[in-house]
Parts: structure tokens; C-alpha cells; sequence
């Protein structure tokens, strides 16, 4: 048997030279000190990824994205497909922690100052795979046609709407027309399935590769000591192991969720009912959401949606655009600004969250 | 002749061909662009355009209650107050696009996403709504209650 494998090798190495891949692998390191906990959660997110890729293709056997059928077709794939209600509530649970996990990676890497030169670009790439991966949420949402979905979307392509200029023609773009209609599920659905994953792959690609030839960043507080007095662990096996169990962990997690709490599928969208009571959108918009509630409808002369969206726009720009800014980091000086920033938008994300579940 | 005065129509005619190139390819550019742009704008549908609708008879409806009637492809709420006189506005919240609901227990029309109100002539009261429901006409005719555009 190992002869078989060593001559496999053997013949691919011959022609790409494995070996220099092989021998990086080798060498590759990863700190240890004590923020290395917070390494581990860009693994978390590339598997709950893998995961949504492999379960989401197994869906899509069954689904079938049109006004008439996408409801109907869910509750086949939860009432007659064999383990279809697993598979689905996999899909849904797992979206649900790979927003969780996307948010904890990039506030790990924020308060590190990871996005510090020379890694602006994968700061870059990671955030484009965040808004992406909210994109992935929010277009996921509306497939199965329930009544919940069908006034989220309402509401959340209504909202680029308002912006001055753009607003329109892009919730045309969105909905496919004036309003949500099937015409916007049909979108929705390319987008979830295609356009989405097409341009995440792309990212992935480019952030791993750059995480490959940069190798870990390390806290600011490690910059003064000495490198004799660094430790590290191998990436392999070391590391790779540990990523590996914690996996596993996920995956069980995963499975009792899936079984224990299976994901509601509501009543079908009726494009003329009233919204229902206690409608709210995904626990990642909530503080948004919560927000928008806040907001008068007037302040001064500018409508107080608009101003609400705009000042949510220009503070994830603002905040995709941290190592262009925060040059003090770069430096390798301490910034406490941003550290007081980041502070604030973790409280301020966390407490509109609780209100606007509580509410 | 010196350097200078030799490059010169060397640089010019380089100048040129990087306009015409330049030109040329964003020409191209443009031509391939053009139709993908297009073809995400989605086609307006022709559609009946309703003038008015019959909501249904005035013996069926409370006093006090609220209805969503279908108004072409929109829909519109048809509140009957207290009074048993008849009105009725564009269901779609002013705000975000959701649709509203009339409110018993509250005497207002509400709109669950956002927490907006309006009052029964639908004028915006509390919440972030920006401007009040769109008007709409109720006209009853015998026994029939009908809703039509403002005209």
C-alpha cells in the first residue's frame, strides 16, 4: 500500500514539484500566546462555508425557486425527502453560525490590529466575504417564500432604495421590478446560488493565499519581544489537529441543533396580507432594524430613514477602511481610539440586538 | 535637426495610435456592456391599470374594522370606522415598504415591521413613517362599496 502511495507521489512530484509545497507545509508555524484562541475562528468559518456549499448543492436537488413552487417544494424536501429536514435545518442553522463565527473572526482580527500593514488586503478580502456573507443571509432568506422572508425583503431592498441617485435604479435591480414578486425571488435565488458563491470562491481564494504567504499576524504587544522568545507551534500537525477537532465540535453542534431545534418553516407568503406582529428580520440586522425603529420620520429637513441608512453606510465603509486610517497601528504604536471604537460598535451591536429581540 | 525636434512626430503619431487604440477599446468596452446593463433592468409589464375596484357589500363590513383589498397589484386597506363611514388608503407603509394593518384595540393603522402609526385618515402619528398612506376614494353605490384612484 505505501508503496503505491509513495509512487503516486513520486509521479506527481516529478512534474510539479510537490515537494517545495510540501516542505513550506513543514516549516509553517503559528504563534502561541494569549490571543492564539481567536486564530481558530477564520478555520470555523471556512468549514461552516464548506458546509453550506455541500448541504446548499444537496438542496438545490429538490428546490425549485419560482412563486408557486419554492414553499411547496421546502416542505417536500422537510416531509418526504429522507433526511431532507436535516440537510435543510443544517442549511439554516449553519448560515446562522457562520455569520456568528464571520462576526467573532473579524472583530478578533480588529482589536488585534491584524489589518495593520502588510495585511490591508486581507483585511479587504475578509470584509468583502462578510458583506457577502450577509448578502448570502439575506438572499437565503427570502427562498423559502414564507411571510417572514417576503416582508424582510420588502424591507431590506427598500432600504438601498431611499439613497439618493443609486437608490432606485439598484431596487429595481434587486426586485426585478417595482415590487417583491416572484420576479425577485427568481433574482434572489441566481444571486444565493451563482452570483454569490462565484465571487465568495474568488475572496476565499485570495485571502487564504495571502494568510499562506504572510502567515499569522501577532498581537502588537509581541512586537517588542524578542524573537528567541517567541514561541509557536507547527501548523502541521499541531495546529491542523486542533482546527480539526474543534470541527468536529462544530459539525456536533451542528447535528443537535439540526435535530433538537429544526428550523420553522412559517406560513406561505400572501403578497396581500398585513405584515404580521412581531415581524423582525435575522439577529444580524436586528440592530439596524432596531435602530431604524428609533429614527424619527423627520429630522430637520431630511427624511429620517435615509439619514439613518447613509450613517450605517459610511460607518462600514469607514470601518471596511481601517488600515488606510488607523496608520498609528501600522506604526506599531498603540491606538486607543480604535480600541474605544471597537468597543463601542460591540456594545452598541450587542445591546440593539437584546432590545430588538426582547421587543 | 536636433533629438528633440526628431522625436517629435515619433510622439505625436504615438499619441494618436494610443487615442485611436484607446478610443477603440473602450468603444468595444461599451458595445459588449451596453446589452449586459440593459438586460438587468427588468422590463416594465403591461398591465390593466384599475381605476376602481368593488370591495365588497356594506352589510359584510364592521363598523370598526379594517380589510386589505386587492387594488390591481397593490393593495389597499379599507377601514370602516366607528361611524360606519368608509375610507381607504394605500396599504404600503410610507416608511419601508411593508403592509399595514388596521388596529381594533389601538383605533390606528399599524404597521408591524417598523412600529409605525396612522391615524384613520391616514396621516402619519407615531413611528418613523416619513408621510401619510396614500388616499384613496370609497364610493358606495346601492349596496356595493368600491374604491377607486384619487382623481
Amino acid at each position: 500500500m505505501k508503496t503505491y502511495w509513495k509512487r503516486f507521489y513520486d509521479w506527481v512530484d516529478e512534474r510539479v514539484q510537490l515537494s517545495d509545497l510540501v516542505d513550506f507545509l513543514s516549516k509553517k508555524s503559528v504563534p502561541v500566546h494569549s490571543h492564539s484562541v481567536w486564530y481558530y475562528f477564520g478555520g470555523v468559518s471556512l468549514f461552516l462555508f464548506i458546509i453550506q456549499v455541500v448541504t446548499g448543492i444537496l438542496l438545490l436537488l429538490y428546490y425549485k425557486g419560482s412563486e408557486d413552487l419554492a414553499f411547496e417544494s421546502i416542505q417536500f424536501i422537510m416531509a418526504k425527502v429522507e433526511f431532507g429536514w436535516l440537510i435543510r435545518s443544517v442549511h439554516s442553522w449553519t448560515a446562522n453560525l457562520f455569520v456568528l463565527a464571520a462576526f467573532i473572526h473579524m472583530f478578533s482580527v480588529y482589536f488585534g490590529k491584524a489589518y495593520r500593514k502588510p495585511r490591508e488586503l486581507t483585511w479587504l478580502t475578509g470584509m468583502m466575504m462578510f458583506f457577502l456573507t450577509l448578502g448570502f443571509g439575506f438572499s437565503g432568506y427570502l427562498l423559502p417564500w414564507n411571510e417572514l422572508a417576503f416582508f424582510a425583503t420588502k424591507v431590506g431592498t427598500d432600504i438601498p432604495g431611499v439613497l439618493p441617485l443609486i437608490g432606485k435604479p439598484l431596487m429595481m435591480f434587486l426586485r426585478g421590478g417595482e415590487d417583491v414578486t416572484g420576479a425577485t425571488l427568481s433574482r434572489f435565488f441566481g444571486f444565493h446560488v451563482a452570483v454569490l458563491p462565484g465571487i465568495f470562491t474568488v475572496m476565499l481564494g485570495v485571502h487564504l493565499l495571502l494568510v499562506q504567504r504572510q502567515g499569522m499576524s501577532e498581537p502588537l504587544s509581541l512586537e517588542n519581544t524578542p524573537e528567541s522568545e517567541r514561541k509557536t507551534m507547527p501548523f502541521f500537525p499541531n495546529f491542523v489537529l486542533r482546527d480539526l477537532l474543534l470541527w468536529l465540535l462544530v459539525l456536533n453542534l451542528l447535528a443537535i441543533l439540526a435535530v433538537f431545534f429544526p428550523w420553522e418553516l412559517g406560513k406561505k407568503a400572501d403578497l396581500f396580507a398585513p405584515a404580521p406582529a412581531g415581524i423582525k428580520p435575522e439577529w444580524y440586522f436586528l440592530f439596524m432594524f432596531q435602530t431604524l425603529k428609533y429614527i424619527p420620520g423627520q429630522i430637520l429637513v431630511f427624511d429620517g430613514e435615509v439619514l439613518g441608512i447613509l450613517l450605517f453606510s459610511l460607518a462600514g465603509l469607514a470601518w471596511t477602511l481601517i488600515p488606510f486610517w488607523d496608520r498609528k497601528s501600522s506604526r506599531g504604536e498603540q491606538n486607543r481610539f480604535v480600541n474605544y471604537l471597537g468597543l463601542f460598535a460591540v456594545s452598541y451591536i450587542i445591546i440593539l440586538t437584546i432590545i430588538g429581540w426582547l421587543a | 535637426m536636433d533629438r528633440d525636434d526628431r522625436t517629435f512626430p515619433q510622439q505625436s503619431k504615438r499619441d494618436f495610435l494610443k487615442i485611436v487604440l484607446g478610443g477603440g477599446f473602450l468603444a468595444w468596452l461599451g458595445a459588449v456592456m451596453y446589452p449586459v446593463f440593459a438586460y438587468l433592468k427588468p422590463p416594465v409589464q403591461g398591465e390593466v391599470e384599475v381605476r376602481s375596484v368593488k370591495a365588497g357589500k356594506v352589510k359584510d363590513i364592521e363598523k370598526e374594522s379594517g380589510a386589505i383589498v386587492r387594488f390591481g397589484n397593490k393593495p389597499v386597506i379599507l377601514i370602516r370606522t366607528s361611524a360606519g363611514e368608509f375610507r381607504a388608503f394605500g396599504a404600503t407603509c410610507t416608511h419601508l415598504d411593508c403592509t399595514v394593518q388596521f388596529r381594533k384595540d389601538l383605533g390606528v393603522i399599524w404597521c408591524a415591521c417598523h412600529n409605525g402609526k396612522y391615524d384613520l385618515n391616514g396621516r402619519q402619528v407615531a413611528g418613523p413613517p416619513p408621510r401619510p398612506l396614500n388616499e384613496f376614494r370609497v364610493v358606495v353605490q346601492g349596496e356595493d362599496v368600491f374604491i377607486s384612484k384619487q382623481a
